[in-house]
Parts: structure tokens; sequence; C-alpha cells
């Protein structure tokens, strides 16, 4: 098979994989070495696929023969996909050769579970490995590992990796002895956790002036969201403990999505994008905005509402701690309010040091006036008391019902 | 009224500015258009030590560095508004006010202007042209900014493909990194070489592959890669096809018969798998 028939087939196999971050990396550059790179910036995405992902880096699996049976996946064993598999030197020159025309940022590699854990993780570090020392490329690496690896395997794809991540796919362990029963939470999760304290140490030696250290600088999961009947509770719940105990740079929510080659215990149904998008709003509220699971989903509503972001409906539930005064909320309070982002409110506080604001201040910040008119008190504007206490304050925020109108045409 | 020519850099208008911040011209009564007066160094030399009392803050320094990039002729003028407002208006902390329209329309160019530098380093792609004796690899690129963007857009590309050898020609200057020197020349008209690089049918090909035709976000993807770029990315001709298609693939996949689970294999890892001694979660 050509090079390009392989990387039709290993593409494909690789693009259930929402990961593309290539930033956070150790900063380095090619200025004083032999090769090609550079990493520690922002990532960059060097285009979009019409399915609205970025690409950033070469996605790739290094084979899709796979002993595994994961249902949602396109190259379980029960799938009729058609195998094959790159050589290490195929899948570094197919790097190396994007790379230098300003393709990607680097290399994302995974690979389906070829005779063992262990076997499958050398052939993986094996490609890194080369890349690094046979010619000093710099760019990013992300490697995919194996929990059931071997720790010593795992800890040298971390050196030669910047990120490294093994995926979890589904939030309980009964969702996996369905879906992926050859996948366990907790090994998965004793993984993870040694992975951390290797990230840990690095970052120390790194800050206790080691420069020269190469090594991984975070790690990061997947979870499938709509194969089976788990909760967005279930998977915010999971997410807790991912970034508190294991200190997750990432979790990625991927939207079930239709595969060719389809399950007997997995039908295929329309990937639920909007629920992935609710997720990761209510993911990035945990992360950045100070708010924990419990407020964004109270016991009684174990899903998240559709139709609204989560900030405006936990908002919608806490009407009490609203209007707020722009010019004398405090900060933890501003990025509460729907429709204020964190770096509105830090400019918010500091024009309000040196003027009283109005609306046509929050406008040329490019707030949107109708979602935080009636949470917000200015200078020139303070909500009606009726609004906020409406049953129909909810109707403001959704989208507005089509009308026919007969002369439509006509107007224009 | 007096019009004064703002030179084609943040330097050139700066020199200019101080001169009129010195000689107190308030913005209403300057015209800044260029070539109206030749611009003479020595004379704003001499300036410049007078000048040196004048202390702006360096918040306004950086962001009239971005905004001199921006394309549209009034961002001259607009910086001396500014800046007349800061050094001679009283208002020292304005340029913390980023709702005031003046420093707000600053604001949204600068913004373009860095979303442009990184598009570029996003977007510009390599075609290879050839190896030196010693095998140094020769590149070139064409890329079309909106904004004068090039001299700020290169150092990132000299950091990351030090070891090779590139020209990025633009409609708005040129750079080239050959031997570990780096130049700048006048913006050219066209793409001064059109052949297409054997690389791209293969990028092409990742790029119908990586795409997932069950999750159409069309306003995301815009969004991010703006049609005006489309025409010097080598994958962008594939788009309009890979949306088309994506209705029947999917359609395809629903009406596929579902595959029965195959029998687990007889293979030793996957037994030591199911005999492996349990974790407790948490561990």
């Amino acid at each position: 098979m050509d090079l390009a028939n392989k990387l039709a087939i290993l593409a494909d196999a690789a693009k259930y994989d929402a990961s593309c971050a290539s930033s956070g990396a150790n900063k380095r550059d090619s200025r004083d070495g032999k090769g090609v790179g550079s990493a520690g910036g922002s990532g960059i995405c060097h285009s979009y696929t019409p399915d609205g992902r970025c690409i950033s880096l070469l996605k790739i699996l290094l084979t899709n023969r796979c002993i595994y049976d994961c249902h949602y996946c396109i190259n379980r064993r029960s799938s009729n996909v058609r195998r094959t598999a790159f050589t290490a030197e195929e899948a570094v020159t197919l790097t190396l050769d994007f790379y230098k025309r300003n393709y990607i940022e680097g290399l994302f590699l995974s690979s389906g579970i070829v005779r063992s854990a262990d076997h499958t993780m050398e052939q993986v570090v094996q490609v890194a490995r080369t890349l690094r020392e046979q010619h000093d490329f710099r760019g990013y690496i992300h490697l995919k590992t194996i929990p059931e690896a071997s720790p010593e395997l795992i800890e040298q794809a971390a050196r030669y990796a910047d990120r490294i991540s093994i995926n979890l796919e589904l939030p309980t362990q009964t969702s996996l002895d369905r879906l992926a029963p050859e996948k366990n939470l907790a090994r998965t999760q004793q993984a993870m956790g040694r992975i951390k304290l290797k990230l840990d140490e690095a970052h120390d030696r790194r800050k206790n002036g080691d420069r020269k250290l190469r090594h991984a600088t975070g790690q990061s999961t997947q979870v499938i969201v709509g194969a089976d009947d788990s909760t967005d509770a279930d998977f915010l719940a999971r997410s807790d403990v991912l970034y508190g105990t294991y200190r997750m740079r990432r979790v990625y929510y991927s939207a079930f999505s239709p595969i060719p080659e389809p399950s007997v215990v997995l039908p295929v149904k329309a990937a639920p994008l909007v629920r992935e998008h609710r997720l990761y709003q209510a993911d990035w509220l945990m992360r950045n905005y100070g708010f924990r699971t419990s407020e964004i989903l109270p016991p009684e509503t174990p899903n998240l509402d559709l139709r609204i972001d989560p900030k405006l409906a936990w908002a919608l539930r806490n009407r009490q701690d609203f209007p707020l005064d722009v010019q004398t909320a405090t900060r933890e309070q501003l990025v509460r309010v729907p429709g204020l982002g964190l770096r509105n409110v830090d400019r918010l506080i500091t024009i309000r040091r040196h003027t009283r604001v109005r609306l046509e201040d929050l406008a040329r910040l490019r707030v949107s006036l109708p979602k935080v008119r009636p949470f917000l008190i200015t200078a020139d504007h303070h909500p009606a008391r009726y609004i906020l206490e409406s049953d129909r304050l909810i109707d403001r925020f959704l989208p507005k019902p089509v009308q026919l109108d007969l002369f439509d045409d006509a107007d224009r | 009224m007096r019009t004064v020519d703002p030179g084609d850099c943040f330097e050139t208008w700066r020199a200019a500015a101080r001169r009129l911040l010195q000689e107190a011209v308030p913005p209403a009564e300057v015209i800044w258009e260029g070539n109206a007066l030749p611009c003479l160094f020595e004379e704003l030399a001499a300036y410049k030590v007078n000048a040196d009392k004048l202390v702006v803050p360096a918040a306004f320094m950086d962001l009239a560095k971005s905004v001199a990039c921006h394309a549209d002729p009034d961002r001259w003028a607009l910086l001396y508004r500014i800046l007349w407002r800061i050094a001679r208006g009283g208002e020292r902390s304005l340029i913390e006010i980023s709702s005031d329209p003046e420093i707000a329309k600053a604001r949204r160019m600068e913004k373009g202007v860095r979303r442009e530098i990184h598009k570029m380093h996003a977007f510009v792609r390599f075609r290879k042209v050839g190896e030196d004796d010693e095998g140094r690899e020769r590149f070139v690129a064409w890329f079309e900014p909106d904004h004068f963007i090039v001299e700020a857009g290169t150092p990132f590309f000299v950091k990351r493909f030090a070891n090779m050898d590139w020209s990025i020609f633009t409609p708005k200057g040129c750079a080239h990194w050959i031997g570990s020197v780096l130049k700048f020349s006048p913006g050219c008209a066209a793409d001064p070489c059109e052949d297409p690089d054997q690389m791209e049918d293969i990028w092409r090909v990742y790029y119908r592959s990586i795409f997932n035709p069950a999750r159409l976000k069309l306003k995301m993807m815009q969004t991010e890669m703006p049609k005006r770029y489309w025409k010097n990315l080598p994958e962008a001709d594939l788009i309009d096809s890979l949306i088309t298609e994506s209705r029947e693939r999917v359609d395809g996949m629903l009406a596929e018969t579902p595959r029965a689970v195959r029998p687990i294999l007889k293979n030793a890892y996957l037994e030591k798998l199911r005999n492996l001694p349990e974790v407790a979660e948490g561990e």
C-alpha cells in the first residue's frame, strides 16, 4: 500500500480523538540546533476542516490493527475496516515533510493495541525517539499512552513528548464494561496518578534550574459523550476528579459520532454536538470562573440545559444574587454575570477606577447588552425588579420563534 | 492646518508626532498624509534630545507599535489624538480606559494586527524549491496579509525554521532567510513562483481524511479560517465537495447493518488483562 493510502486510513482512524492542543510546551527553538522546530508559545491552528475542528498536529495512528473491542471505535477488532500500519520511518518522514512546509505544529501519535500494551508502546516511543534524537525535531509531540504499559515505557514516552494522554472514554466502570470491555477505570486512573508524579517531578527540576530537562509538561484525556446514558453530572463529576487529583490540562468531550462500521452493541445516531458544546462551557466555568460542579448541576437536574449556556442557567436559578452593581461588585461576583467574560471583567475593574461605567462602555467592550441588562446596574441603568423576577425571563435568551410574514419578500 | 508625512512605520510616525507635540499642534490641525514632506532624519534626530522629556506610558507605546501596522490610513491621526490627550490633555490614565471610543478603536485595530500575525504563522504554506550542495533545503511561500505585518511576523519563522533557507513573498513586503541572514525587500504584486509542491497532494489526503462528515460546523470553520485566506491554502479547494458529500456519507453510516461482535481472540495478552488484580479506585 502506498503512503497516501496508508495516510488516508490512519488519519481517518485517528479523527475521533478531539485533542488538538499544541500549547504549553517548554519554550525552545531550532536556532542552536541542527533540525527544525519550535514550541512553547500559544498553539497554532494551521487549518480548519468543515467539522469546525482545527488542524494543529498531524494526528495519526501508527496502526489501526487492534485486539480490543471498544464498540464506539472504528478500529475495534469486530470492525471490517481496512487495516494497515506505518513504519516508524514513514511516520517520521511524514511529520518532518509536513512540518517544514508549515502545515502542522507537530505530531499526535496514537495506535491500536497490537500484541500487548508494551509492544505497542515501544513502537510509538520509537517514532518519537527517532524524531528527537536523529532529526533534532523540536516541534510539538503528543503521545497517546496505554495504562497497562509498563511505567518505564510511559516515562520514556513522557521524555520525548510535550503532552501525553490516556483516554478514559467513559466516566464509569459500568459503562466501560459494556462498551469497552478491555478498559479499566481504576487502572487508567492509577496510570494517570503515576504520570502526574513524574510531571510534578520534572516541573520541580526545571524550576530548580535544570533548564535542559526534556519532559512532557502535562497530560490530558478524552471522554465520549452520548454513547450511553451517562449523565452530564457523571461527566462533570469525573472531570472534577481528573482535574483535582490528576491535574489534567484538559478533559476533552467528544460527541459520539456515527462511524461507517457500527456495532450491534451501540447503534449509531447523530452526534450530540450541542451537548458537547455545553459540557465544554461547564468545564470552562469550573476551571476558570470558580464554579463548583454542584452549582452548575444541582442534584435535581443531572443534565445541562441545551437551550442556554450553563452560566446563564445558573444565574436564572440564583436570581437573588442579582442585580449587581458594576461599579462596586467584586471580581468573583462579576465573572458570574451572564455575558461578562474574564477579560472584560478585568477591563471593567480597571475602567471603574477612573470613570463611572455606563451601558455604552459595555457596548464598546463588545458585551452583549440584551444579555447583561437584567443582571447589571450601571451608572445609567437599573434593571426593573419585575424583569428579574419574571417567569418569562428565560424567553429573552431563547432564539426568536420564526414568524411568517406575508410581506417579507416585498419589504426587501 | 498642516500636512504631515507619517512615513511608513512606527518610528517615522513617532518622530513626526514628537515634533508636533513639542510645537503644541493640536490633532485637529494636522492632516496625516504620505509624501507631504520629505522625511529628514537629521532634523528628526535634532528633536530627539528635547523630546525625551515627553514621557508616555509604556502601554501606549506597545499599542501604537501594533496599530502602526494596521492598513487603515486613519491610524496615524487616531494615534496622535490619543497621544495628545495623554501628553497634553491631562488624561494620564486614558490608556487604561478600554471603553473610551478612541482607545476602543485602537484596541480593535491592535487586535486585528495581532490576529493577522497569528494567521500568517498559521497559513503560510512553504513549497520546497530545492537543496544546496550541503543539503540545506530551500522553500518559498506566498501570503496576502491585510495589514503590514511581515516584519513583525517573521521572527517566528526564523526561530522555527533556522536551518532551512526560505522566502515569504507578500504584496506588503517580503522576508528572506538565506544562509542564516535575514533580509526584507519590498512587496510584489503576484506570487513569483507558482510551482506547487508535490507534498500538497499528500497534505490534501490528510485534510480529507481527518474531516468527520458527521459533525458539520461551518460557521466555526469560517470564523477561524475566513474565506479570504482560502485561495492560498492548497487544501481549501476540497472544502465544497467535503460539505456536499457529507450528508450522503452520514446517511450511509446510519443505514449500515450493525456488525456482529467478533468473539474474543485466543490471545495471551487479553488473557493476562482479564486476570490482572483489581485496583482500588483512587489509588
